[in-house]
């Protein structure tokens, strides 16, 4: 779908890296040369609460950068996955980590897969979000593959430049999870 | 024959007619500001900043650039101004409704950052300009225009003592209390208020001389008898002498005191590790 | 950096600001401007330039008006609350004339309101920013690129006609991200010089007196002719307004920063069912880009905005009565969608036939 317009919902708790994968998305369609809009949730639910980012990518000028109605949603905590997937686009498809996450009833279009314990399992403590970023490109392109890899190194700060390489590495994980399902 | 000069107007006091009713103070302080300018040589270096009060039009008297302020927020223009041009000499000049009650929060804050300006606070336990009003400095039972019975402790509170206040922050280096009602009193103010003119040429800090005036028109007396008054009530009420001089305590400017101050504080003296790397 | 990378609203106003000279900020936090001081807390002190959280708003603006009075680019931001406590200071720097920048983050009101976007200052801004007869330009953006673009613009302006500018945008303009080019970056050194300030005479020429008190009613009643005047200039040359197919378009939408996206939105929705709609997008909102409404036929128009309706009024005024103007909105932080925006097009084109 990398020519159709992306709009995509990430949403979890606080520290879960919910607004970080968001921003590689954003890059990685910055990188490409589309239009892109990034917009986080704020306010007193960031502190320990819940956490989303809007991210939109689009050939044509953004209207509005809040997401009423999602393609693509990435759910790393229950009260999220309840609240966006009933959201869900026609077509749409949603990704969450079905350790934390149990769909109410059967969705089309709906991949859970272990995201937390393949990254714990692979040493990559604390980047489930990538492994689900990973998965949900596979899924569903919205760069190339080399893009994707780059906009990582665009996001990480120049100080933690040592997680590049484990968020690459996330980002397989989760890639594979799609090919192998 | 020769000429000789024994008193001239300063070259910083510009000779325009002040608004100030006969046997108001303000004259003669303004007269010791400007002198000072002058002895100091900063004149073309200073920025004054203008009270909203009886001084309101000091920014036509005095020679060097001028700005008006908004009402009690002196500190905060001078602030502006310092830090933006920090060679530059900035002063503020306020009364007591400008610098103890609208403009408290803007006088302490600057004041405890240590800005390093200098403040001629004058104090007459009256509103001047809008005709005599009660002050955050006037005393208990001073009858004024909005204390028709004497100021009510009860109801309106007590009078503040400004360097009394300002003593316990760490950013000040400098605060005393003169009056101007004698000749010898006038020369002691001259020595303060140059001191805290030469202070912010020497980065000592933030100083401030609080010089207790009078106000004859709407205290209702002559001037003498309002000097009279005023040696009476308020100097008994706002004792004159340093309130704090971190120079006379042995220490080089104000950041020195305060990090002594709290010397058992490791982030205080990690703060002064740094400054000095 | 004059690649493109992508930066939070805030944050893109930070840089600029910096890159149009600025070397001075004063704030006091508050929720949704806050990537912005923390921007200019890091970025300033590396500059040699001056970060200073005031003790409250009043103090904020104050020393904005003596870094101004001593001539030097200078910067205040808030939001909406903390812009009601400026507007004292903003009255006497309209008074002296002193240029400044004043960034208004808006969240809803009245009150402490909510943190969420907002236009619910428009009339603050455009009409009673302070006590006094006076006017000031005010600068919506609708995008990131523009939040840079605009500051960029705030300080030229402001230098030019020596008057505070308003950068007016909202809680989902300041957190959001896009990409941005930044303008090239200026010296402060290579700034014209102002006269007018007040930094010391050197003894080389009379003093220089920052001031709004004129007790002769003759030489206030001049002054404010004077200022006037140059409100004409401002009118006459630093209007701005953006059109998007309005030639041919029967329902005209006016919206101006955040809304103006949706609108977009539903412009062209409502363009895929045939109706010819059509957007004005004031982008400054004093002076108010009236002609732009003269210019258009459209049989209706709506303002969109994020609030109760407040710069209909300046749309009523532009359109003299040639067509009827509706209102739709929504505040306290609630955004619209495009589709409801859309419904209420098709309900106003259904009214035409």
């Amino acid at each position: 779908m990398s020519h159709q317009e992306l709009q995509a919902v990430f949403a979890g708790f606080g520290g879960q890296g919910v607004l970080f994968a968001g921003k590689v998305v954003a890059y990685a369609g910055l990188i490409e040369g589309r239009e892109v809009s990034w917009l986080p949730s704020y306010g007193p639910e960031m502190r320990g609460g819940t956490a989303n980012c809007s991210v939109t990518l689009s050939d044509d000028p953004i209207g509005s950068p809040l997401i009423a109605h999602p393609n693509v949603l990435v759910a790393m905590n229950q009260p999220s996955f309840d609240k966006f997937a009933p959201e869900l686009a026609e077509g749409g498809i949603v990704v969450y980590d079905d350790a934390l996450i149990t769909p109410g009833s059967e969705l089309p279009g709906a991949f859970g897969i272990p995201a937390t314990s393949l990254a714990e399992q692979a040493g990559l403590d604390g980047l489930m979000n990538m492994v689900l970023v990973g998965n949900v490109w596979a899924r569903a392109p919205f760069c190339s593959r080399e893009t994707l890899d780059e906009a990582v190194g665009k996001c990480v700060s120049t100080a933690r430049a040592h997680l590049i390489e484990k968020n690459k590495e996330a980002i397989a994980l989760g890639i594979e999870a799609a090919h192998g399902a | 024959m020769q000429e000789k000069i024994v008193a001239q107007r300063p070259h910083a006091l510009l000779p325009h007619v002040t608004n100030y009713c006969p046997g108001c103070t303000h004259g003669i302080v303004e007269r010791l500001v400007a002198e000072t300018l002058d002895e100091l040589d900063v004149e073309g270096r200073t920025v004054g900043v203008a009270p909203v009060g009886c001084s309101v039009m000091s920014y036509d008297f005095f020679g060097c650039d001028m700005i008006e302020a908004a009402h009690g927020r002196a500190p905060a223009v001078a602030t502006g101004v310092k830090r933006s041009l920090p060679d530059r000499i900035v002063f503020a000049y306020q009364g007591d409704g400008d610098l103890a009650s609208i403009g408290m929060a803007e006088t302490v804050h600057a004041a405890t950052r240590g800005e390093n300006i200098t403040i001629i606070f004058i104090n007459n336990a009256i509103y001047g300009m809008t005709g005599g009003q009660m002050a955050p400095t006037s005393l208990p039972s001073q009858v004024t225009q909005t204390s028709p019975y004497g100021r009510d402790t009860l109801t309106a509170g007590y009078p503040i003592r400004v360097c009394e206040l300002l003593s316990t922050l760490d950013g000040v280096a400098y605060l005393e209390r003169v009056s101007v009602d004698t000749p010898k009193s006038v020369r002691n103010a001259k020595r303060a208020i140059r001191r805290a003119f030469q202070n912010q040429v020497d980065h000592v800090g933030y100083s401030l001389i609080e010089v207790v005036s009078t106000c004859p028109t709407n205290w209702k007396m002559t001037p003498m008898e309002a000097f009279e008054w005023m040696r009476q009530n308020m100097l008994t009420y706002y004792p004159l002498g340093v309130y704090k001089d971190v120079q006379a305590e042995g220490f080089a400017n104000a950041a020195e005191a305060a990090s002594a101050r709290a010397a058992g504080c490791p982030m205080v003296q990690e703060a002064v590790k740094e400054a000095r790397s | 950096m004059t690649e493109k990378t992508l930066m939070k609203g805030n944050e893109a106003i930070a840089e600029a600001a910096l890159r149009a000279g600025c070397r001075n900020f004063f704030g006091y936090p508050i929720t949704p401007q806050t990537e912005l001081a923390a921007y200019m807390s890091r970025k300033l002190p590396k500059l040699g330039g001056t970060y200073l959280q005031a003790e409250s708003e009043v103090a904020a603006i104050n020393m904005l008006y003596g870094a101004a009075a001593a001539g030097v680019r200078a910067m205040t931001s808030s939001s909406s609350p903390g812009i009601s406590l400026k507007t004292e200071g903003i009255s006497y720097m309209a008074g002296a004339d002193l240029p400044g920048v004043i960034v208004n983050v808006q969240r809803g009101g009245p009150g402490l309101g909510s943190i969420q976007p907002s236009q619910s200052d428009y009339f603050q801004a455009t009409r009673a920013m302070g006590h006094g007869d006076f006017y000031l330009p005010v600068l919506a953006p609708s995008t990131v690129q523009e939040m840079a673009d605009l500051t960029y613009v705030a300080f030229d302006v402001a230098d030019r006609y020596r008057t505070p500018v308003v950068i007016l945008a909202d809680g989902m303009l300041g957190q959001m991200m896009e990409p941005v080019v930044m303008p090239e970056a200026l010296d402060p050194a290579d700034l014209p010089e102002k006269p007018w300030a007040t930094c010391g005479h050197e003894g080389k020429r009379a003093h220089t007196i920052v001031n709004s008190l004129h007790l002769d009613p003759q030489a206030l009643h001049d002054e404010n002719v004077q200022r006037f005047e140059r409100y004409e200039r401002i009118k006459q040359d630093e209007t701005r307004v953006e059109t998007y197919l309005t030639e041919d378009a029967d329902i005209v939408i006016a919206a101006f920063g955040a809304a103006a996206r949706i609108a977009r939105s539903a412009v062209n929705a409502a363009r895929e069912e045939g109706i010819r709609a059509g957007l004005i997008r004031p982008i400054t909102l004093w002076p108010y880009p009236a002609e732009a409404f003269c210019a258009c036929s459209a049989r209706a128009f709506i303002t969109v905005e994020l609030n109760m309706g407040q710069m209909i009024e300046d749309v009523r005024l532009a359109v003299e009565g040639a067509a009827p103007v509706s209102f739709f909105g929504r505040c306290g932080g609630v955004i619209p969608t495009p589709d409801e925006v859309l419904e209420e097009i098709r309900t106003t084109a259904e009214g035409l036939v």
